[in-house]
């Protein structure tokens, strides 16, 4: 364990601590846009620096570790000022259409803006000026808008492990691509919408058939229900839609998901969902309430079991229901029907 | 699996054989290149050079069918060096002399001819596995879909317990499950021989216990399984089917015969979230509500018990399947209660060992993995640690097995199926999202440019494909992926189905059909 004291409070730390978890550890929270929690610090932001007494300059705090007697500002004046000044760089070449912008409300920037009193950038250096990359189904980048942190490099690159993005150029023309200037079609992307769960900003966002403010919707912590994977996600909820998923960092998927997951929830407001029994009536399927629904199928079922006993029932139960039901539906068939004959396609 | 997910992350060495991981199960794809880069080697064994291939130290493309061929030359080699875990043998596995004397007669080069490979290949691949001090194995339907799975699988843990690559962290076999929740089915006993937590309806005491909590008489007769239930059908010996969120019109193997069987039911019941091929041939159709829509749980492939919560309505007046099939309890006379899911839950887990010590209120904050026998047990990491569940770990030595179906004169290509990264199953679901639809929309044939250019067939053309069961139409991919008379075609399409092609040729165990391989004839 290690002592050191922040903001004049002293504190004890694990050894491999850096000066951020301390500062988190004591509930102190530090602005951050490069830094995830699943990757070693990365420095490339720098709106996380702090004051260590006898430091020639301010330190990152995501990437300094922490030693036995630091004493650690976070937030004196040269930092509040230094913490400004990366913002008013960042916001000088950021379109400021924040009114529009469907990132309002969970945009990073926007909120260290408001936290440190920035409203506008205030030198009159160049604007960026890039095409938007709308090439995929799911999500578009919108490069005018990203502030380089590079989360989305190191998600794809050292977590999702695809590879596909990574930086170009150099100085002012660095930006956010694919190798040789392609589009995201034209890459090796897998459409995860790993590096669009990272972004802080609103550069990388998925696509959406609705609008939404994102103070308008709540969310539910929920299971993927494509592979047996069953990653954890939050659904983003509009009153009665799902509008959005996000991967939640828990076991097993730590905050990664695939392209079924992410984006793959758009078949459930379908005009093509099933939404009243129906039954077949001179050989066509015609709709029907659920009392007639149940009393056909019982009617049925105790006629059969009686002409011909209860194995001539049987039931495919599904691997896509839940634990809940396919324990109700063998109970069913076992506890009411009399059968045996329960099985589900967990060989296909 | 006998692993949890994040164990991968650490093992020295990976194997995976039969499985497209970073297509089927995407995330695990990704841990396994995050242990790439930590280090781990690699190994792939598939009939397809799919996408980890590229990042395997050894890649061996194996001719469909051939597997235990490769996992019986690796052990051949592995003994013949010694690389054996001869302690783990001793004391925690039986059996061991019916092993040797099986893979005596597979020498690399023997198995490499099986196989199709470099048999120096295969001994790189038994030097990685048998070396390595924490392995996993990982597969999936490449194992089991085939006429010997059952013996594919048993190679598997030979091997594993040949090394001793069990029972420890990051180190052991992982079938990966295809479906959210094909674990949890099954734990649920939705199997014909076993009830909740895989107590078989032959024990006695089995049934005493679940005929008093459920207050009921029931059958110790094991039932059918899905293909037995679809030849029962076709012979009018089921006439009461009842399918609750399954697509088998195209997800099973032979349609004509599937269509056959359940036209043939005096009654049909079909409850899904659309109007499925299947649904189209049913009696009644029951609407159920999709998973953002109802409470409950799935299992995951690593045992993982994690909650499912309701988000939204479901439309019009859909249900959620357990409402429907308590209601129609009732209809039935026969008492039935649940106030929402978690009472269900309790009851299954005052019935299921390995779930007794858990409840929504455990679950609420994050997953629990079975055995967790009770109320202060954290879950089970990994199995098999110390000892396993039947005592010792049994070798059985197993032969190789040609396909049922070999490829001949009139049917010369070997046709495998498999699935994509961007649709899942049959597609009910994904052909509804628009981005996914665009990605993948349509079926086709992937064909070795060899083979193409005997066929003088160019990329895009269309090709007629026919097995003894059946004909399609679909279009050719030209690619590398494939070699020699091998051909792939993904099996969620309705529209050119590869189920139209496929055997139903079942292992006379475990009754899965010989999906992976069949013979089938191309032309222009
Ligand atoms: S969507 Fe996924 S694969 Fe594509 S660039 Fe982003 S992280 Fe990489
Ligand atoms: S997000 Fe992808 S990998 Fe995760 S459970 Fe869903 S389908 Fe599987």
């Amino acid at each position: 364990m290690v002592n050191l004291t922040i903001n004049g409070q002293a504190v004890q730390v694990e050894n491999s601590f850096t000066i951020l978890q301390a500062a988190e550890q004591m509930g102190i929270s530090l602005p951050t846009f490069c830094h995830d929690k699943r990757l070693t610090g990365h420095g490339a932001c720098r709106i996380c620096v702090v004051e260590v007494k006898g430091a020639r300059s301010l330190m990152t705090a995501c990437t300094v570790p922490v030693s036995e007697g630091m004493m650690v500002e976070t937030h004196s004046p040269s930092v509040i000022e230094a913490r400004k000044e990366i913002l008013r760089l960042m916001i000088e070449n950021h379109p400021l259409d924040c009114l529009t912008c469907a990132k309002a409300g969970a945009c990073k920037l926007q909120d260290y803006c408001f936290e440190y009193d920035v409203k506008e950038g205030g030198y009159q250096g160049a604007k960026k000026n890039y095409p938007i990359d709308d090439s995929n189904p799911f999500f578009y980048l919108d490069r005018n808008k990203c502030i380089l942190c590079g989360r989305c490099v190191r998600v794809d690159n050292e977590l999702q492990c695809t590879g596909a993005i990574n930086y170009n150029q150099r100085g002012f023309n660095t930006h956010i691509g694919i190798p040789y200037e392609r589009d995201f079609e034209a890459s090796t992307c897998v459409s995860c919408g790993n590096c669009v769960s990272a972004c802080p900003v609103g550069a990388l966002m998925p696509k959406s058939d609705v609008k939404f403010r994102q103070w308008e919707v709540r969310t539910v912590k929920t299971t993927c229900a494509y592979c047996g994977v069953g990653c954890q996600l939050e659904l983003k909820v509009k009153g009665n839609k799902v509008v959005g998923a996000e991967p939640v960092e828990t076991e097993p998927n730590d905050g990664l998901l695939c392209v079924k997951g992410k984006f793959g929830y758009r078949f459930l407001d379908h005009p093509d969902r099933l939404k009243t029994p129906l039954i077949r009536k001179d050989g066509k399927l015609a709709e029907a309430s659920w009392e007639e629904a149940y009393r056909t199928i019982a009617g049925k079922m105790l006629e059969i079991k009686e002409q011909h006993g209860p194995d001539a029932m049987g039931t495919f139960t599904s691997a896509r229901c839940t634990n809940e039901e396919n324990y109700l539906m063998q109970k069913l068939f076992r506890a009411v029907a009399g059968t045996n004959n329960v099985d589900h396609c967990a060989r296909l | 699996m006998t692993n949890s997910i994040n164990e991968l992350i650490d093992a020295d060495t990976i194997l995976i054989i039969g499985s497209n991981t970073t297509e089927n199960h995407p995330v695990i794809g990704a841990k396994i290149r995050q242990a790439i880069g930590k280090g781990a080697k690699l190994i792939v064994a598939e009939p397809r050079e799919i996408e980890l291939a590229k990042e395997a130290d050894v890649f061996l493309q194996i001719r469909p069918g051939s597997n235990v061929a490769l996992l019986n030359g690796m052990m051949h080699v592995i003994l013949a060096e010694g690389w054996q875990d001869k302690a783990f043998i001793e004391e925690r596995t039986e059996g061991f002399e019916t092993l040797e004397r099986v893979v005596k007669a597979y020498t690399p080069e023997r198995a490499a001819q099986l196989c199709g490979v470099k048999a120096e290949d295969i001994v790189a691949a038994a030097r990685l596995y048998a070396k390595a001090d924490k392995a996993s194995i990982i597969y999936c339907m490449g194992i089991t879909q085939h006429s010997n799975g059952v013996g594919n699988v048993m190679s598997v843990s030979n091997l594993a317990m040949l090394c001793g690559q069990l029972g420890k962290a990051s180190s052991g076999v992982n079938p990966l499950r295809g479906q959210n929740n094909v674990q949890g089915a099954c734990d649920m006993g939705a199997l014909p021989a076993t009830l909740p937590g895989y107590q078989p309806v032959s024990k006695p005491e089995v049934i005493a216990k679940f005929e008093q909590a459920w207050n009921t008489r029931l059958s110790a007769k094991a039932g059918l399984t899905v293909p037995e239930m679809m030849d029962a059908a076709c012979r009018g010996d089921i006439k009461f089917l009842y399918i609750m969120g399954e697509n088998p019109m195209v997800s099973d193997p032979d349609t004509a015969h599937v269509r056959h069987a359940l036209t043939h039911t005096d009654f049909l019941v079909v409850q899904d979230i659309f109007l499925t091929e299947t649904a189209e041939l049913a009696d009644v159709v029951l609407p159920a509500a999709a998973f953002a829509e109802k409470d409950g749980t799935f299992s995951n492939t690593e045992r993982r018990v994690q909650r499912v919560r309701k988000a939204v309505e479901a439309p019009g007046s859909a249900k959620p399947d357990w409402v429907i099939i308590m209601e129609l309890m009732n209809a039935l006379g026969y008492k039935s209660m649940y106030r929402d899911p978690s009472e269900i839950f309790d009851e299954i887990a005052s019935l299921t060992p390995s779930y007794a010590g858990m409840s929504y209120e455990r679950l609420e904050e994050c997953g629990i993995q079975w055995p967790c026998p009770d109320k202060a047990h954290p879950g089970t990491s990994y199995l098999h640690k110390g000892a396993f569940s039947r005592g010792k770990g049994l070798f059985k030595g197993v032969e190789h097995q040609e396909p049922v179906e070999p490829t001949d004169e009139q049917y010369p290509f070997a046709l495998t199926t498999g699935r994509v990264l961007y649709h899942y199953h049959t597609r009910t679901m994904t052909k509804r999202v628009k981005g996914l639809e665009a990605k993948v929309p349509e079926s086709y044939l992937e064909i070795s440019p060899s083979a193409a250019a005997e066929l003088g067939v160019k990329d895009g053309d269309m090709l007629k494909v026919s097995s003894r069961r059946g004909e399609i139409s679909i279009k050719a991919k030209v690619t590398d992926r494939v070699s020699g008379n091998v051909v792939f075609i993904p099996f969620h399409f309705a529209e050119a189905a590869a189920n139209v092609l496929t055997n139903s040729a079942l292992d006379p165990n475990c009754k899965t059909p010989e999906l992976k391989v069949c013979a089938v004839a191309v032309k222009k």
